[in-house]
């Protein structure tokens, strides 16, 4: 075989590189066919249902009564407005913790990390369920509150929306901590010491050097939990005592009550689409910003 | 752009960190247009001297002032100093204009004001027409040159710098030194530097600091410290050196048992170190009174481009055994031709440059 000096080899080493990629990809065949087995096809199948109406027949009466019955718009807004409010709650709380932390040394920082993920690593009805115990009208809370003669009657904490609020920003509190202080924890503490040499006050370095700079984090952290509040089940139903009812409530009891795969599908289908939707402006957003520089 | 600058005056400042001292005791004055580094291996205290002056590090007690005000109270925002860190602290966020404005805009200069300031800076830096760039588009340099815009856009009187060169190749490092020297000439601000390259400290400062455990060791031009160190940690930090020792008994240097001559008086008997510089070493055959002889064996011979480093051991009768550098500059002319290893030589240091430390200080 005539092969010319520049080509010694190439042949047989560009084989190589290609069965190296080869089996490099065979690593995600195990992941893939999971995904395919456990998501991509129930998904589909759940997709297919959703079309499917009362007497058998395709039909789009699943999705044409979501917007005629009322009952369905008030689902929506209940999870937007739950989403929303715990989604800002976190951040009002988590934001300050996380700044703390990413100023302690490395030492006290873990510290504080392991206090955030104890609760993370405990199981998320046992914390729901430890806080009907604590938050009922003969919970913890209230007897201990009437005892001390701090109010006469027991407050409502819960089967409300406070209860709601209060069980989800808890459950939630890691997913947003854990992106953010990730972020914080990688901005450079000299660009505030450059900021505060310059002539900076504590409050204006603050604002114009770390903030901007944390805003990745922070929408991340807020991305997440927001996105799982839209589907979360189990603290809504528990501590909301049946009377504010989430999307994912609705999906339960329109398979569970009333065996309507049909109308439970297209609910899930929304929600996914709906979620998707957020998830893609999202990303839009933090890479506009990570593009940065105008603005 | 040539201003007027304040003096520095550090009296007893010391930091500890529980049994730790940082800096123990150190007085200092920074004379006014003086650049002065800060020299010292690290953990020396030198970069906790640096933040004290700015003001991130709260010293146990001592006194810091600016001029006639004392600081040592005064947050760091209200110090008014230019500071340059070791990674460059830039803002990721903003672009080359606004990194060097951001100094402007807090004191709430007007936004023409800003631009024509944020124009001599960038200009003053060698950097104009790169306004609009984003940091992460420059480099090493680049990056450096829009931190030192950024200290100096403000005109503080003091300038601070934390191995601002650290992180550039060696090439550019010695370009931006006699930068920063010209640079300093012409704005005339007082000059801390810190830096544990004794090289970049001889090649930019008006006078040296040497700090070590956190004290201060010497306080001189570059040529003191190079010529005359103070004691043996000195001597062997600063420049390639020798050291041998030396006994002096009533008034008379000895090395091994051969007498030699020193050229400055040594009143105390005891031991000492005799600091030879390798450059300062040559070749010769004839004996004089204003030079010291030396012979030994060439072990071995370095060839560094711009000169050849022999490795030379001394004659065990007389000086028993000692280890020897010497520099021989490539281009000099020597009938004999530079010694092969193996050869036996005969090498003068001249009585002038005879210079003994004591042996027992800071010798590590």
């Amino acid at each position: 075989m005539a092969v010319s000096e520049g080509q010694l080899n190439a042949a047989a080493l560009k084989a190589v590189a290609r069965t190296e990629r080869r089996t490099f990809m065979g690593l995600t065949i195990p992941y893939l066919v999971m995904v395919i087995a456990l998501i991509v096809i129930p998904i589909g199948w759940l997709f297919y249902l959703s079309f499917i109406g009362r007497d058998g027949t395709f039909s789009f009466e699943n999705y044409t009564r979501m917007l005629e019955s009322k009952a369905y718009l008030r689902i929506f807004i209940t999870t937007f407005k739950i989403s929303i409010l715990t989604t800002i709650i976190c951040a009002m709380l988590g934001y300050p913790l996380a700044y703390f932390m990413s100023q302690l040394s490395q030492r006290w920082a873990n510290i504080c990390m392991i206090g955030v993920l104890i609760p993370f690593w405990t199981s998320l009805l046992v914390r729901t369920y430890a806080w009907l115990v604590l938050l009922q009208k003969r919970g913890l809370v209230n007897d201990m509150a009437i005892d001390l003669g701090l109010i006469e009657e027991p407050i409502k904490f819960v089967h409300n929306t406070s209860g709601t609020l209060i069980g989800m920003v808890h459950i939630m509190l890691p997913f947003l901590i854990l992106p953010l202080y990730a972020n914080m924890r990688a901005i450079d503490q000299n660009c505030l010491k450059a900021a505060s040499s310059l002539g900076a006050r504590p409050s204006y370095a603050f604002w114009t050097v770390f903030f901007p700079l944390s805003i990745p984090g922070l929408l991340a952290g807020l991305l997440i939990v927001f996105v799982l509040c839209l589907g979360f089940y189990v603290t809504p139903a528990v501590l909301g005592g049946g009377k504010v009812i989430m999307v994912a409530m609705k999906i339960t009891s329109n398979i569970e009550l009333y065996f309507s795969w049909g109308a439970a599908s297209a609910l899930g289908v929304v929600l996914l689409v709906v979620t998707m939707a957020i998830l893609f402006a999202a990303s839009k957003l933090v890479s506009l910003d990570q593009l940065g520089g105008k603005g | 752009m040539k201003q007027s600058s304040l003096n520095i005056s550090i009296k007893d400042v010391t930091k500890s960190y529980g049994d730790f001292f940082a800096l123990k005791d150190v007085s200092l004055d920074v004379t006014s247009g003086e650049f002065l580094t800060l020299l010292g291996p690290s953990g020396s205290g030198k970069t906790t001297l640096l933040m004290v002056l700015a003001g991130f590090t709260n010293p146990d007690y001592g006194s810091v002032k600016f001029g006639d005000e004392e600081v040592i109270m005064k947050p760091p925002h209200l110090r008014e100093i230019g500071m340059v860190f070791q990674n460059y602290a830039l803002f990721p966020h903003m672009n080359v204009e606004q990194n060097v404005g951001y100094p402007q805009k807090l004191r709430g200069v007007d936004k023409a004001e800003i631009k024509r300031s944020v124009d001599e800076a960038l200009s003053v830096v060698k950097l104009d027409g790169l306004g609009h760039r984003r940091v992460d588009e420059l480099s090493g340099g680049q990056r450096q040159r829009v931190a030192l815009a950024r200290a100096i856009v403000f005109k503080p009187q003091i300038l601070l710098m934390d191995e601002p060169l650290s992180a550039l190749d060696k090439k550019l490092r010695e370009e931006m030194q006699i930068e920063l020297r010209q640079l300093h000439d012409s704005l005339n601000m007082t000059t801390v530097y810190v830096t544990h390259d004794q090289k970049e400290a001889l090649t930019m400062s008006d006078r040296i600091a040497v700090i070590n455990h956190g004290e201060l060791m010497q306080l001189g031009s570059p040529n003191d410290i190079y010529q005359s160190p103070n004691n043996a940690f000195i001597a062997d930090f600063i420049g390639e050196s020798s050291l041998l020792p030396v006994t002096v008994k009533s008034g008379k240097a000895y090395l091994g048992k051969a007498p030699i001559t020193l050229g400055h008086k040594t009143d105390k008997n005891g031991d000492y170190l005799l600091v030879v510089r390798p450059e300062k070493l040559f070749l010769t055959t004839k004996k004089n009174k204003d030079t010291n002889i030396f012979s030994g064996v060439v072990e071995d011979s370095i060839f560094q481009g711009e000169s050849q480093l022999l490795a030379i051991k001394l004659d065990r009768t007389d000086f028993g055994d000692l280890p020897l550098r010497m520099r021989i500059p490539n281009g000099t002319a020597l009938e004999q031709g530079v010694p092969d290893v193996g050869d036996k030589i005969t090498l003068g240091l001249r009585v002038a440059d005879s210079y003994v430390v004591e042996m027992s200080h800071g010798s590590e």
